[in-house]
């Protein structure tokens, strides 16, 4: 009977798991780019350069699956669109750019460039 | 085109005149598959595209904002002030299905439910600044988790497309003309061994009349 009962409660911590479960979301950046994030509660991995943020993706993506969304800044994303398009098709985590301090840079809309044409076949959006 | 592989059976031929019309049939499902796929992510697309120029406009200001409070704070002090995080995130998700592709849907809870509760500070030391910067922040970050549910969304359904497009142009240029082929090959096949057993009856006709009657054309 105990064994039953445990049997259940996995489960049903399982399904939990799957669902709405608590996610955290991080920022990955230069050390001013991550600061303001810090105070809204998200997760920060400041980076001074690529190898940095590419230790960082890495950490946030294999030794645990909490995180859903991983901000990281544009600059240092250019360098790491390898590691980055390994999460193109899985539906977790998502990686979205965002600009760093500098403004942005245009990569951000490569990805959806990128969407567009790996859907369509060809650049239809005209820019 | 024709596979000669394939034996010029009556039996065959109904096996592949069956496979030829669940081809059709695939074809036809897949091609409505991948319009309407086409027709959310190209809706996906203009939302995303929206999102993006807000959320890169907004992060500039809440950056500049943060450039204009690191000025006139000392680093310590900054550094200081944001140590220590009073809000926390947490980030609910569920999946929607669209057309068959799970997407995610994000929901996010604060701890605190105050809006003001965000500054993780006591107000004496720091700037007014920084209080802008962050409540910028806070601003574009809804927007921020839109862009990261609508642009994954994007992703996913781009995937999604290509291998459906890949799978109704196979159908519709290898599959489809090579059933037809082979249907063309059997038939012709069957047609020509009849012929042949018909002039075979014919001759077999003429050699036993002959036989019997002495009979001559």
């Amino acid at each position: 009977m105990p064994d039953q009962e445990k049997i259940v409660f996995t489960r049903a911590e399982e399904k939990n798991g799957q669902g709405t479960s608590r996610l955290r979301i991080a920022v990955i950046g230069g050390r001013e780019t991550v600061m303001g994030f810090k105070a809204l509660g998200l997760t920060t991995c400041p980076a001074a350069n690529a190898q940095e943020a590419r230790e960082a993706l890495r950490h946030l993506t294999r030794d645990s699956e909490d995180y859903a969304i991983i901000y990281i800044e544009e600059t240092l994303a250019a360098q790491l669109s390898a590691e980055i398009d390994i999460f193109k098709d899985s539906p977790t985590p998502a990686i979205i750019l965002i600009p760093g301090r500098e403004g942005s840079i245009g990569l951000g809309q490569s990805a959806l460039k990128q969407a567009v044409e790996r859907a369509v076949g060809t650049n239809i959006l005209g820019d | 085109m024709a596979n000669t592989a394939v034996t010029p059976t009556r039996m065959v031929l109904n096996q592949l005149k069956g496979r030829l019309k669940t081809a059709r049939r695939g074809h036809k499902l897949l091609k409505d598959k991948r319009d309407e796929l086409m027709r959310q992510f190209m809706d996906v697309v203009k939302l995303n595209k929206q999102l993006r120029v807000r959320v890169e406009e907004g992060l500039t200001g809440a950056f500049a904002s943060l450039q204009v409070a690191s000025a006139i704070m000392s680093p310590e002090m900054l550094e200081q002030a944001l140590l220590y995080p009073r809000q926390s995130v947490e980030l609910g998700m569920d999946f929607k299905n669209i057309m068959s592709v799970n997407v995610p849907q994000y929901s996010f809870h604060t701890k605190n439910n105050d809006p003001s509760e965000i500054y993780p500070y006591g107000f004496a030391q720091t700037s007014g600044e920084l209080d802008d910067a962050l409540d910028k922040l806070a601003r574009v970050f809804e927007d921020m988790l839109e862009l990261a549910q609508v642009e994954k969304t994007m992703q996913l359904l781009a995937e999604e497309i290509e291998k459906t497009r890949r799978r109704v142009n196979a159908l519709e240029y290898v599959m489809i003309p090579e059933l037809e082929g082979n249907i063309k090959y059997i038939s012709m096949k069957l047609e020509e061994n009849e012929n042949a057993t018909k002039v075979r009856l014919l001759k077999v006709k003429e050699m036993v009349l002959q036989d019997a009657h002495h009979y001559q054309q």
